[in-house]
């Protein structure tokens, strides 16, 4: 091939640094990916930096600062493909909790001085502040489907990527249903497949890392879980987690939560 | 006039700059201003059941979320006056291995080494010295294999629970691990070998070292807060030693001891305070090419970093070996209104969680001290230590020695908030 290598700039914005990672732990492709690409921009790997335009941007977190909504606008401004790379980037991820809350009040149970802090009252995913035009959810992501998104990218065509729940990689690893078996409460059923349901395999319930699947019913989901509960308000919790702020699982929770209650 | 910015600090866990700032060749004011974002994790933890605490701890950091879950599960395990069973004890030892493996080798042969070697990343590296890179690979992938097999996965694994773990790993598919395990034995020890050629820069520090110790195995999940200074306390009297407050320029908070002195914790403090209790090859390695303790200088934490590497290989093949599932593999908790404290050794250094939980096992209140927060003061006095003898050298020169004094503290910036760009600046 003498077309020249596609450049591809990595960013982190509020996040745990996983989801980059999970890019250094591709031990096996690693070297592999580096011919096929040309990293321009990973600061969690190299300090060399190439300016940009840049063909591919890969972007960890969620935005949850004044300065990160401008660094998001010039990313945006200087890549052909913004690629959302984990939950933080495609709903907020964790972050996200203090969108049901009181900032202020969680700067103030953490910090000795909160005046010296610059934050935004809610910590929101990328696709809320420019175009995001491929979203790959998970906390922390595939490893396989970064792989797979790269590839896609590289080869001008679709990521291949799991369109059901989890309950579908249950049955295909041959895994006794923890809901209905044990009572375990899981939303499994209302999760997007990606993980390969490590947690009902090791007999705990799903707690929705991955995001919402499609066709959901959350009504019925509620219900069952409701009925399940192991401590008071388990439910709204196992939604509100690390995808709490996807607009499905919201919808669960305010659902449910009678309007003097609130899960957080 | 001498200017030196670097718009980020790169091969770190996080975001944050440095600020020197000069007078007359002399460091006046020196700043590392963390503008990794605040996160507000103690805030996400109230009212959560104490279950969630250990999948939500984990999150603050990906490189070392066992560590996160481990402090997390003794505070609350010791907030409910339960203690675990032997078998649990192994099995969490086991799984720390794995996760000191993946994370020591990320940092020896990832983060720091390029520095070393005159590189700007790992991939460069590599262009010169495949095998060491595809040995370096394979060393990280051991651990993360590790990792996977007790949790399901390297990054945020889901098996750790208060009481124990969900289930046993299936012993087959530990057992299996020997024959890397026993590679990756050699391969550290040659690590070893390779980081005592690598050219570190001069500097020598008198520290105040802070690691938990125990009599009978490498200080990692229980034991002691010992110093240097002779200060041995309790986990549970850990904030009658050190205390935490926030400063101005930075969205970390900033540790000191009582005596109102800096302190280090880490690898170099864990090996100096702990080399007695090395496992018997990693003792050797010592002996055999003549390291000294204590070691002093902060670049050659890379050093420590590479005996515990072989420390931790050597005691995860020993723990495989005994690796032999028996009775539940978590305790069935009940529940009372406690507090209870926990401190683990991450890989960067001491973590310490404290949690007020009630009744119905609803966390009230969370602290959490992570091993940055410890070291930012103690790497701004090392970079006042530093900055005269770099001052006269070329710009490039002199960002490169400080940047790498910092990256080699293992810096973990996302942990901290709750870190660089290099900026020396004459004033």
């Amino acid at each position: 091939m003498t077309t020249k290598k596609p450049t591809v700039a990595v960013y982190k914005f509020s996040s745990c640094d996983g989801c980059q990672l999970s890019i250094l732990n591709m031990e096996d492709d690693l070297l592999d990916l580096a011919d096929a690409i040309d990293i321009a921009y990973f600061l969690e790997a190299t300090r060399a930096q190439k300016p940009g335009p840049y063909d591919i941007a890969i972007v960890e977190g969620s935005i949850t600062t004044p300065h990160e909504i401008e660094r998001i606008k010039e990313v945006r401004a200087t890549a052909k493909t913004v690629v959302a790379l984990g939950t933080c980037a495609t709903a907020g991820g964790i972050q996200a909790l203090r969108n049901f809350a009181n900032a202020e009040e969680f700067a103030r149970v953490v910090y000795g001085h909160p005046e010296y802090l610059h934050y935004l009252e809610t910590a929101t995913p990328l696709s809320e502040h420019i175009p995001v035009d491929l979203e790959l959810w998970g906390c922390p992501v595939n490893k396989a489907q970064v792989i797979e998104v790269i590839v896609a990218l590289l080869n001008n065509r679709l990521p291949n990527l799991p369109p059901y729940s989890v309950c579908l990689e249950c049955k295909r690893r041959g895994t006794i249903c923890v809901l209905v078996d044990k009572g375990i409460p899981c939303i499994g059923p209302a999760t997007q497949a990606g993980c390969g349901a490590i947690c009902p395999t090791i007999g705990r319930g799903c707690y929705g890392c991955f995001g919402p699947a499609r066709d959901v019913n959350p009504g019925a989901m509620a219900t069952m879980l409701r009925q399940l509960e192991r401590y008071p308000g388990e439910t709204a919790r196992l939604f509100r987690g690390i995808s709490g702020y996807a607009p499905t699982f919201r919808t669960i929770v305010d659902d449910i939560l009678p309007a003097n209650e609130e899960a957080q | 006039m001498k200017n030196i910015k670097v718009p980020a600090l790169a091969r770190v866990e996080g975001e944050g700059g440095l600020y020197i700032g000069l007078k007359n060749g002399k460091a006046v004011e020196i700043r590392l201003d963390i503008y990794e974002p605040p996160r507000f994790f103690e805030g996400f933890l109230k009212d959560r059941y104490l279950q969630e605490v250990p999948d939500i701890t984990a999150r603050i950091c990906g490189i070392c979320p066992v560590a996160y879950q481990m402090s997390a599960v003794y505070a609350l395990e010791n907030a409910l006056g339960v203690k675990i069973s032997p078998q649990v004890r192994a099995l969490r030892r086991l799984m720390y291995c794995g996760e000191y493996i993946e994370s020591h080798a990320l940092h020896i042969y990832m983060l720091q080494a390029p520095d070393l070697l005159g590189k700007e990343s790992v991939l460069e590296v590599a262009a010169e010295a495949p095998d060491v890179v595809k040995t370096a690979l394979r060393l990280k992938k051991i651990g993360n294999e590790l990792l996977k097999a007790i949790g399901g996965r390297s990054v945020h694994p889901v098996n750790v629970c208060v009481g124990g773990f969900y289930s046993w790993p299936d012993a087959r598919v530990i057992k299996a691990l020997l024959p890397d395990m026993e590679w990756g034995l050699n391969a550290a020890i040659d690590t070893v070998k390779l980081a005592l050629t690598l050219p570190y820069p001069d500097l020598e520090i008198d520290y105040e070292f802070v690691a938990l110790h125990h009599p009978d195995e490498y200080g990692v999940i229980e034991g002691d807060v010992l110093s240097s200074n002779g200060r041995k306390l309790s986990i549970s009297e850990y904030e009658n030693g050190y205390i935490e407050e926030h400063v101005r320029h930075s969205n970390a908070l900033h540790s000191r001891t009582v005596d109102n002195n800096t302190y280090l914790v880490g690898p170099l403090a864990r090996l100096n305070l702990n080399h007695e209790q090395l496992m018997p090859r990693a003792k050797k390695a010592l002996q055999e090419f003549g390291i000294r303790l204590p070691i002093k200088n902060p670049y050659k934490s890379l050093i420590a970093r590479s005996i515990e590497l072989v420390n931790f290989y050597e005691e995860a093949i020993r723990l495989i070996k005994e690796y032999k599932p028996g009775g539940p593999a978590h305790l069935d908790l009940k529940l009372i209104a406690g507090e209870g404290s926990g401190a683990t050794e991450a890989p960067r250094g001491l973590l310490y969680h404290r949690y007020k939980i009630d009744a119905r096992g609803m966390v009230q209140f969370a602290k959490i001290t992570p091993p940055t927060a410890q070291n930012l003061p103690r790497i701004e006095a090392d970079l006042f230590k530093l900055t005269p003898k770099i001052v006269s050298l070329p710009e490039a020169e002199a960002t490169l020695i400080a940047e790498h004094l910092v990256r080699s503290y293992d810096p973990c910036i996302s942990c901290a908030t709750h870190f660089l760009k290099l900026k020396i600046a004459e004033k």
